[in-house]
């Protein structure tokens, strides 16, 4: 499941969602993105996600689509806010579960490594010296690209 | 056609979303930012670096000289950063 919101989550009810009453969940892995107050040495006081509606829903559905085609997976969720957000909020949610261990962590790290390159967001953040748009890393492209198969083109 | 911008490509034109009827011969992503180039001020600065610009037609990841039509939706942005 997918889902593009401005509200917060709450990381606790989501998993509790997604297990109660699937005992074939051995076991599930998570990743949380939050908004750092820094970026080199500047302080950040807001940053603000802006996204394609429409398309965003699209990609994030067609990762989850790619990662249980990858892995055998039993369920797969995935939250991503916009809008203003502050130092310290959630940004962004991964939860795989599957039956035992190794699927669930590497499609967690598939996930967030192709949302960074795949998903349509994009930050600005609010900057002592000024608006600044974050730029892709370099590091972040090398990452997504890591997951393509050569079957793949 | 309806033409969207996003981040820094939105910011430095001034707007995120424009009905556009480009003439005829813009028959490509990269003939429409060449037109729009065109025309100078904001667009000139957020599409003078293509290599810099990623592109959606309909919706779906695009190339720069992919064919577009009046009907399409074309977004500009910046290479994305989700997560």
């Amino acid at each position: 499941m997918i889902r593009v919101q401005t509200e917060d989550f709450d990381i606790g009810a989501e998993i509790s969602r997604m297990t109660d009453g699937n005992t074939e969940i051995g076991g599930l892995a998570s990743f949380v993105g939050l908004v750092r107050d820094y970026a080199g040495d500047e302080k950040i006081s807001s940053m603000t996600l802006e996204h394609y509606p429409g398309m965003t829903e699209k990609q994030l559905e067609r990762l989850e689509a790619d990662a249980r085609e990858r892995w055998q997976l039993q369920d797969v969720l995935i939250i991503h806010r916009y809008g203003e957000l502050q130092p310290g909020d959630r940004i962004v949610l991964v939860v795989t579960a599957s039956e035992h261990r190794e699927a669930s962590l590497e499609s967690c790290q598939f996930l967030i490594d192709w949302l960074k390159t795949k998903a349509p967001f994009w930050k600005l953040e609010d900057r002592e010296s000024g608006a600044k748009w974050v730029e892709s890393r370099e590091e972040d492209t090398v990452a997504a690209d890591r997951w393509v198969r050569v079957t793949d083109s | 056609m309806q033409v969207l911008y996003f981040g820094w490509v939105r910011s430095r034109i001034g707007t995120g979303k424009e009905e556009l009827s480009p003439p005829p011969e813009v028959d490509s992503v990269a003939g429409l930012i060449d037109w729009l180039k065109a025309r100078g001020g904001g667009y000139a600065s957020a599409l003078e670096d293509s290599s810099a610009l990623r592109v959606a037609v309909n919706q779906e990841i695009a190339p720069l000289d992919a064919a577009i039509t009046d009907s399409d939706e074309v977004a500009l942005f910046p290479p994305m950063t989700g997560g």
